[in-house]
């Protein structure tokens, strides 16, 4: 395991979204009004890449007629078959329990503390006034 | 590595699928006008001022609205020129002709509107226009695609005389018939037609779609898509059900059928149940020489997509069993939302024998290809 620097915070905006290539996986990762998350690029269902997808909030109707709009921009839409995803927890809408999208941990640190290390810093820069985007895989 | 508890294998791909033949590749045009070309200026001039004229009311899209944008096109496949999926040769060698090594991949063009054109004069002139197209913009330029003869159906002459001009010629390999029609293609008045085709070594496919102008289930319009998408099924079962039972196969002994893109795992239940009604109803269909499930076994090629994907995975073996592996033919469906992909389509591993008939010999030996 190590950490990698993926990207400096302002560089994605909220609902924004970066790929990127981590030990040759490809990986996602999302702002969601703040908060970052990181998915693999890859589909469980047939290996479309996840993370170029449409996000789209989550929809429910406990009856017919009865719409829920919830959850704004946190499910991710496949390319290919439409299978979705929460972006926060990788599970699928279809099958939550069993079919999931592999997650990464993500975390944001103020580059003062990455310049003392170890990180992998990628094509990244790290300037010590700016905050980013740390994976760890 | 993804998270799947179920039988997925999707790190652990069968190789059995490189070299494959797939049986539904959708070609698409960069705008109306890359038919005039082919068209007569009296057909240029008529396409120009009044355009077709389908039997749905609907003139510029389908009768339902569709996932993805482009009608139900497939996220990633829009060439960056801007033109639609399917329409560039280059970003199609790309994500399916050079990725797979495909052997050949058989055209399903969904373009022109020939078949379902009210006028019939008119529809015939695009029949002939997007096959000379097939060949001009895709055949030509890359042998390992293989045209689909369009026709219009409710213009006999068109069709004999367009099948006929077709015959011998290496480029085609089918003759393509929408299965939602005015009427079951078992019918009489499409006899000489279906005749024709046989005769001259071409199987009829029936690919998923069509306008009738009807609902599109027997029991009226649907609300969703998502009703609409297994309807498609349901005009497959009345065709192949009408051929069988207008006797249709022993006039025509030669005559081959392929279901394109209706997926496949009804059809052991719908041969059960003519078999039984056949024991019962025979003096009505006296001409039926043996069992409805033989004629479908003899005369009936299915492809895969959108392949069914059963709870227990295992239970696909059960029904390709039953139809035979040797009658069935991977298909994509590239470009389309809902495409398959040759590594993961089957959530089950095939038996070697079955890959090798599935992924490639039974389309070969079907259409004749090297």
């Amino acid at each position: 395991m190590a950490r990698h620097v993926v990207a400096a915070v302002g560089e994605i905006p909220p609902g924004g979204r970066k790929l990127v290539t981590i030990r040759g996986r490809e990986i996602g990762v999302f702002n969601l009004d703040g908060e970052f998350y990181a998915l693999v690029n890859r589909c469980p269902h047939q290996g479309a890449a996840l993370c170029t997808g449409v996000v789209v909030s989550r929809l429910e109707a406990s009856l017919p007629g009865e719409y829920r709009l919830s959850q704004p921009g946190t499910m991710l839409r496949c390319p290919w078959h439409c299978w979705e995803f929460d972006i926060r927890t990788g599970q699928s809408w279809c099958d939550p329990n069993d079919i999931k999208a592999r997650t990464y941990a993500v975390t944001v640190e103020p580059g003062e503390a990455l310049a003392k290390g170890p990180f992998a810093a990628e094509t990244v820069g790290v300037a010590v006034e700016h905050d980013y985007v740390v994976l760890t895989l | 590595m993804n998270v799947t508890l179920r039988d997925h294998r999707l790190d652990d791909p069968a190789q059995s699928h490189l070299g494959f033949i797939d049986c539904d590749v959708h070609p698409y045009f960069r705008t109306p006008a890359d038919f005039d070309p082919f068209l007569s200026e009296r057909w240029r001039e008529h396409r120009r001022t009044i355009g077709g004229r389908s039997r749905q009311g609907l003139a510029k899209t389908s009768l339902y609205p569709r996932m993805s944008p482009g009608n139900g096109m497939r996220g990633d496949a829009w060439p960056k020129d801007g033109g639609p999926p399917g329409s560039d040769l280059g970003l199609m060698r790309e994500q399916l002709l050079d990725l797979f090594d495909v052997r050949y991949g058989l055209l399903a063009p969904l373009v022109g509107g020939a078949a379902a054109e009210r006028n019939v004069e008119f529809g015939a002139a695009m029949a002939v226009a997007v096959n000379e197209w097939q060949c001009a913009a895709f055949c030509d330029p890359e042998p390992r695609l293989k045209a689909s003869i369009q026709i219009t159906l409710e213009h006999e002459a068109s069709a004999l005389a367009e099948i006929e001009r077709r015959a011998g010629d290496g480029r085609f390999a089918q003759v393509n018939i929408p299965p939602r029609g005015l009427e079951p293609l078992g019918r009489h008045r499409y006899r000489k037609i279906l005749a024709a085709a046989a005769a001259a070594g071409f199987p009829i496919s029936l690919h998923l779609g069509g306008t009738s102008g009807h609902a599109s289930t027997g029991g009226g319009w649907a609300s969703f898509y998502h009703e609409e998408h297994p309807s498609y099924v349901q005009s497959m079962q009345t065709l192949v059900t009408s051929l069988v039972c207008e006797g249709v196969f022993d006039e025509i002994p030669d005559l081959k059928v392929v279901l394109v893109e209706g997926g496949f795992a009804w059809l052991p239940a719908l041969a059960w149940r003519l078999d039984k009604h056949w024991k019962r109803l025979r003096d009505e269909v006296p001409a039926l020489k043996r069992a409805p499930s033989e004629y479908i076994r003899e005369h009936i090629w299915v492809t895969t997509q959108p392949i069914e994907e059963p709870e227990r995975p295992a239970d696909m073996l059960s029904t390709i069993e039953w139809i035979g592996p040797e009658r069935v033919m991977f298909s994509t469906d590239y470009p389309h939302w809902d495409q398959d992909d040759p590594r993961y389509a089957f959530k089950v591993r095939l038996p070697e024998d079955w890959a090798r008939m599935i992924y490639r010999e039974n389309a070969r030996a079907l259409y004749r290809l090297d």
